[in-house]
């Protein structure tokens, strides 16, 4: 026999009430966990998305969108830009690097992205399978896009135009997968990459020479080397730069808007607007959950205080039987405390729960990197809270129990 | 084993209770009888130390009562003492032998299921040992509560009108099952009732008024 076995029994014998407390604790526990979870995860990855890129540079439009098209793969593209204007910008003394990419096609919704090889050291992603992408629709995808598009070494496939599936195949064009990369929890575990000149063959057509080399006026583009610097015909979707300097970021973007068909925006300045215009959602789902979560005290509160009227007797004989005013004091504390333990232990297991059905149901929450097997520190807050939340609302009925008169509640007035 | 000397009580200003010296040896039996309102169920309380704020002195195994600490009294009373009320009182949301279990854990006894199992055998409540105690009928929920009074082998068992709700039948069993109970645990029992049936079975009497 132990207090908390005692305490059990009681709340064993009120089940409805118990599993009430119990169910709307536990669902405002599970909101704000889903809501941590998904928030903490997309936050990281964003993040990691944008690691090492300070600017992107694409056609005019919606700053917003260039990032979360270019960084994230979420959006359509803005347009396409003329490759030597990229490449004049590129030449700039403040810009370290520039990475080309080239968009516009994708196979089973895993998008295809023509760039460089820098592009994939800028996540220092590791090949898993086979070699990076080196010929003309050569393949190298991401982890996420093998195990679920089910593309193997050596597999050929077309892709379609637009990133939904059902768009125009391109079927006289067939890329080769040659090499499968290491899980990175990048963006890239969801990219079909090859270079550049793939993109503009599958669109263009033909079998156009890129190599140049006996051309005697030739200067190697800095960001597709295989054609001209000064080539004119060519496009590409954007280019992402990494500043030499903290300077870059105060005279590069102005530069770059400047510029007529030309648009600069900050990863940086986008993911935070991002996260403000996420965040009146998340306020909004977060407020439901701790007015769950009030609702649920209170009815702990009522419950304690309405079986107090009921334990009375109890009480008093407990106190007959030899029980200190504390004991009891305790005990009603410790209901309150085992309810919202249970609560929120039922809460964060839902959370959990809920993200990885989610992600097992849902390729979105797959491609997106989202998980219900990762744990936060803040949770340990969630649990704490809520145990405080227990106590706080036994506080008033456990004075109750410790002030109870035996005596006049033994001799039934 | 119990001394009563120059005892009052009072619950307001103007009424107070008087008590009479009374002194009870160990393993005596004694009636206490009275009207409604003579103080039978108060001075009973002050005797098991549920009631502290008196004048005069009450000592209980050569100790007087006030003079313990609060805690103190809790543990003396769970250890020295039995209380069994005319309504059984037993905790509904636990099973007999938890209730019974009660007795020895409040009272910071070692748990003895020996003497669990003797105490329901002698009481006939053996094969109730599992049930819930809203399953049981008056007279075993009566037995429940008289085992639970007995279970630490108290010194003395206070008994507050424990046949007033019976029929003769069912009187005269629960009050041979008490003097029986506290004949084997040689126990000191005290019976508050003003149940006149109970004249005959418990000769030492003290009546208030």
């Amino acid at each position: 026999m132990s207090l908390f076995s005692l305490v059990w029994n009681y709340l064993k014998a009120r089940p409805l009430n118990t599993a009430i407390n119990i169910v709307l604790l536990s669902l405002g526990i599970a909101v704000i966990t889903i809501l941590l979870l998904f928030n903490a995860q997309l936050e990281k990855k964003i993040t990691e998305s944008a690691r090492g890129i300070d600017l992107v540079v694409g056609a005019k439009g919606s700053p917003l969108q260039l990032i979360l098209c270019n960084i994230f793969h979420m959006d359509f593209p803005t347009g396409n830009i003329k490759l030597a204007e990229a490449e004049k910008i590129s030449r700039n003394r403040l810009v370290k690097r520039a990475i080309p990419l080239a968009l516009g096609d994708s196979y089973q919704t895993y998008r295809i992205v023509g760039t460089s090889r820098e592009y994939a050291d800028l996540y220092k992603v590791e090949l898993s399978q086979g070699e990076w992408w080196n010929n003309v629709f050569d393949v190298t995808i991401g982890a996420n896009a093998a195990e679920l598009s089910g593309l193997k070494m050596d597999d050929k496939f077309a892709s379609a135009h637009g990133l939904v599936s059902g768009g125009h195949s391109h079927d006289d064009h067939q890329y080769v997968v040659k090499g499968i990369l290491k899980k990175s929890n990048t963006v890239l575990d969801n990219l079909i990459l090859c270079n550049v000149e793939s993109v503009w063959q599958l669109h263009e057509g033909g079998h156009e020479q890129m190599h140049h080399e006996f051309d005697s006026s030739f200067i190697p583009s800095r960001l597709v080397p295989s054609v001209a610097s000064s080539d004119s015909t060519k496009e590409i979707t954007s280019m992402l730069i990494q500043y030499r300097s903290p300077m870059g970021a105060i005279q590069l973007p102005r530069f770059v808007n400047s510029q007529s068909s030309l648009q600069a925006a900050s990863p940086a300045f986008e993911t935070a607007r991002l996260f403000s215009i996420l965040g009146v959602g998340v306020e909004i789902l977060m407020a439901f959950a701790y007015v769950l979560i009030v609702i649920s005290g209170l009815s702990i509160f009522i419950a304690l205080y309405n079986s107090l009227k009921e334990r009375r007797y109890d009480m008093a004989i407990m106190r007959s039987m030899g029980a200190t005013r504390s004991k009891l004091f305790v005990s009603i504390l410790l209901e309150g405390g085992t309810l919202t333990l249970l609560g929120s232990l039922i809460g964060l297991f839902m959370g959990h729960g809920v993200l990885v059905l989610l992600s097992m149901m849902m390729v979105e929450t797959q491609k997106a990197g989202i998980s219900g097997f990762v744990f936060y520190p803040q949770e340990w807050i969630i649990l704490g809270g809520s145990l405080a939340l227990g106590l706080i609302c036994a506080i008033l009925p456990a004075i109750q129990a410790y002030r109870v008169d035996i005596s006049k509640i033994l001799s039934g007035n | 084993m119990i001394q009563i000397s120059n005892l009052s009580f009072s619950y307001a200003p103007q009424s107070t209770l008087r008590f009479p010296d009374v002194e009870v040896k160990k393993g005596e039996n004694i009636l206490l009888l009275g009207e409604s309102g003579s103080g039978k169920t108060t001075l009973l309380h002050l005797m098991g130390g549920l009631l502290r704020q008196y004048s005069g002195s009450v000592k209980v195994d050569e100790t007087e009562l006030s003079t313990l600490s609060e805690s103190s009294l809790d543990k003396f009373r769970g250890q020295k003492i039995g209380f069994i009320f005319q309504k059984n009182h037993l905790i509904s949301a636990l099973s007999v032998e938890k209730n019974l279990v009660m007795a020895p854990y409040l009272a910071g006894l070692p748990i003895n299921e020996e003497r669990i199992e003797q105490v329901l055998a002698s009481l006939g409540l053996s094969e109730k040992r599992k049930s819930k105690v809203t399953e049981l009928s008056q007279g075993q929920a009566q037995r429940v509560a008289i085992a639970r009074a007995v279970l630490n082998k108290p010194s003395i068992i206070f008994a507050d009108e424990p046949t007033s709700a019976l029929d003769d039948k069912n009187c005269n069993k629960v009050i041979d099952l008490l003097l029986n109970v506290a004949s084997q645990n040689q126990s000191t029992l005290i019976v508050a009732t003003h149940d006149q049936r109970l004249k005959d079975k418990i000769s030492n009497q003290l009546i208030l008024y």
